[in-house]
């Protein structure tokens, strides 16, 4: 916002100052200031040229792999041949039954933190804990899943181990994208509420609540995302190399795409041979992930468009 | 039932629910702690730590030494910083301080897609297309080494730093930067002596949080780093960081083996390192806060 005022302001004005400054010592700070600038347009064309160059090879090498029969066949031939519907399943499987474990809890904890919570000890300490919950590296949210879920809880390597490691991974995700919708509630609509004798709940659910409904709803289309393209964490809790059944109950291993990517890249002995199934793999994965995503911001933008209005 | 009364029920549910990421973490902590605190009866804490040798599956003589691993982590940690912290600031200070909203309304997204890309296609990207061009390019053995991997993890972590900066940033008062341009300042020294001095407490958190993001990142370091165990001794040499270990090895590590415990034991090293960087992000971004132009 502050940007056009601030480069307005920063126009030269040659002859208003009449100070010692000479004309040549002016040219070459704003000579300066044009070779700086350069540099970091060059630094963000090089942050996406990254994101062009990777997303294009895998579209590039992938695509030929893609088909209505790679998408909706079993792997067949040990991995060699047919497609990775297994696989889509499992992996949107995962995701949604993740979100729906880290949505309702993380939702609350953002409404209790923006909400009810006062400045003190006991915010500070509990955004402490979501702050390094969120630091935690994702392979030791798998090892913390296989031993407590796996191996305590005798789920196994299950769908349900897997909701409940991928749920505690997006938590702090959710809480932060949920805290976020609600603080671009104004205030004045929780202070009409309660003027009107409204009690906090009433006002919470009937009034902050909705009008947070679609940041949340952004928040948790990018929590499945994230949870979608998530490997290490689920690789000792709910994946598995290959499995002829589809899933049929929450104990059910899964297959499921990032952790086939990696298999299938990493070990065998027909790793060149299946490349096209790799890259096939990985476009679908990053076709699902990526679309969640621009579908993330295609909703805040509309609704900065209509908050704007 | 009394409104008052339910009103003190629901705000206390919440609070319980607030406290669930308190309670995962401590749980996290206290099976980390549990499956790998064992391995320090069958190895000294010293030796784990600084041992030379990761031979976990040696039938006759098994060896527990992290320092390679240790050593790895840092090393990749380190030169993906490099990249990292100039190629995020830099984007963060383009985007906040010069780029036109219509350059911003597209490069944001771009840095979120990037940030969201899958791990596993970062790596597999570094397997597939990088290192045979790396190969190629400076015709070296093997293309799957600190470098590549490097490189894969600072595209992971420039996002998060040129976010967070670029949020420290934004909260710079205007106040501050209207003076400096008043008194006849560029728009160049106005950013390079007010407005980045006064972000740079959040800067500093961005780039701690991005450098514990590359110390945790496992798939990349998995696919790309090359997994030889040993002291990086060049830049091109095959590396084993910690959380490669762990992911490749859980799988064949027998239940509560040594090798199983000591892989846990890795975890908590792991764990301890980033949980330090965390906090260390939250210390300096609360002791330093700007709060308003006054301060500064």
């Amino acid at each position: 916002m502050s940007q056009p005022a601030a480069s307005a302001l920063s126009a030269p004005s040659p002859g208003s100052v009449s100070l010692n400054v000479s004309k040549g010592r002016d040219i070459r700070r704003k000579g300066t200031q044009w070779l700086v600038f350069l540099l970091l347009r060059a630094a963000i064309l090089i942050v996406a040229a990254a994101l062009v160059i990777i997303v294009g090879f895998l579209v590039k090498n992938g695509i030929s792999a893609i088909s209505w029969d790679f998408l909706t066949e079993v792997p067949r031939n040990n991995m060699t041949e047919g497609g990775v519907w297994p696989c889509i399943v499992g992996t949107l499987l995962l995701a949604l039954g993740a979100m729906a474990v880290a949505l309702p809890l993380g939702v609350s904890s953002a409404i209790y933190l923006h909400e009810y919570a006062r400045p003190g000890t006991m915010m500070r300490i509990i955004r402490l804990g979501v702050n390094n919950l969120a630091g935690v590296p994702s392979v030791v949210f798998g090892l913390f899943g296989l031993g407590l879920f796996v191996t305590v809880m005798k789920l196994g390597v299950s769908l349900a181990a897997g909701w409940l490691t991928l749920g505690a991974l997006c938590l702090p995700v959710v809480i932060g994208t949920a805290e976020e919708a609600l603080r671009s509630v104004p205030n004045t609509y929780r202070e009409a509420s309660l003027a009107l004798g409204g009690t906090k709940w009433q006002t919470i659910w009937r009034v902050v609540l909705p009008s947070a409904l679609p940041g949340i709803l952004t928040g948790s289309i990018l929590g499945v995302g994230r949870a979608a393209g998530e490997t290490a964490a689920i690789m000792f809790t709910a994946a598995v190399f290959y499995t002829p059944k589809m899933p049929d109950s929450i104990f059910s291993d899964v297959m499921a795409l990032p952790y086939h990517i990696y298999v299938l890249a990493t070990a065998g002995t027909e790793i060149e041979k299946t490349r096209p199934i790799q890259y096939g793999t990985a476009l679908v994965l990053i076709g699902l992930v990526l679309g969640m995503n621009l579908a993330a911001i295609m909703v805040r933008a509309w609704l900065q468009k209509r908050h704007a209005r | 039932m009394h409104r008052q009364t339910k009103e003190l029920l629901i705000k206390r549910a919440f609070l319980a629910a607030a406290i669930t990421s308190l309670a995962v973490l401590a749980l996290i902590m206290v099976f980390l702690f549990m499956e790998g605190l064992p391995t320090f009866t069958f190895v000294s804490a010293k030796g784990f730590l600084f041992g030379l040798d990761w031979y976990p599956t040696d039938e006759a003589r098994p060896d527990y030494g992290i320092l390679p691993l240790i050593t790895a982590s840092a090393a990749v940690t380190a030169l993906s910083s490099l990249l990292a912290i100039p190629l995020g600031v830099m984007s963060a200070v383009y985007l906040a301080e010069i780029a036109s909203p219509r350059v911003r309304a597209l490069a944001k997204p771009i840095i979120e897609m990037l940030a969201s890309l899958p791990s596993v296609v970062i790596g597999f990207f570094g397997m597939v297309v990088m290192a045979p061009f790396l190969q190629e390019l400076l015709d070296i053995p093997i293309g799957l080494n600190l470098f590549n991997a490097s490189l894969m993890l600072a595209f992971m972590s420039v996002p998060t730093i040129a976010s967070v900066s670029e949020d420290a940033i934004y909260a710079v008062p205007r106040e501050l930067k209207e003076a400096s341009l008043a008194l006849g300042a560029t728009h160049l020294e106005t950013l390079l002596r007010v407005t980045l001095p006064a972000a740079l407490s959040g800067i500093g958190t961005a780039v701690i949080l991005g450098m514990s993001r590359a110390i945790g990142e496992t798939m990349v370091v998995l696919m790309v780093a090359g997994g030889a165990a040993v002291l990086p001794d060049s830049l091109f040499g095959p590396v084993r960081p910690m959380p490669a270990s762990i992911a490749a090895e859980m799988a064949e590590a027998p239940f509560r083996s040594h090798h199983y415990h000591s892989l846990f034991a890795i975890a908590m090293v792991l764990f301890l390192v980033t949980l330090f960087f965390n906090v260390l992000a939250d210390y300096i971004s609360h002791k330093h806060r700007q709060t308003g132009s006054a301060s500064l």
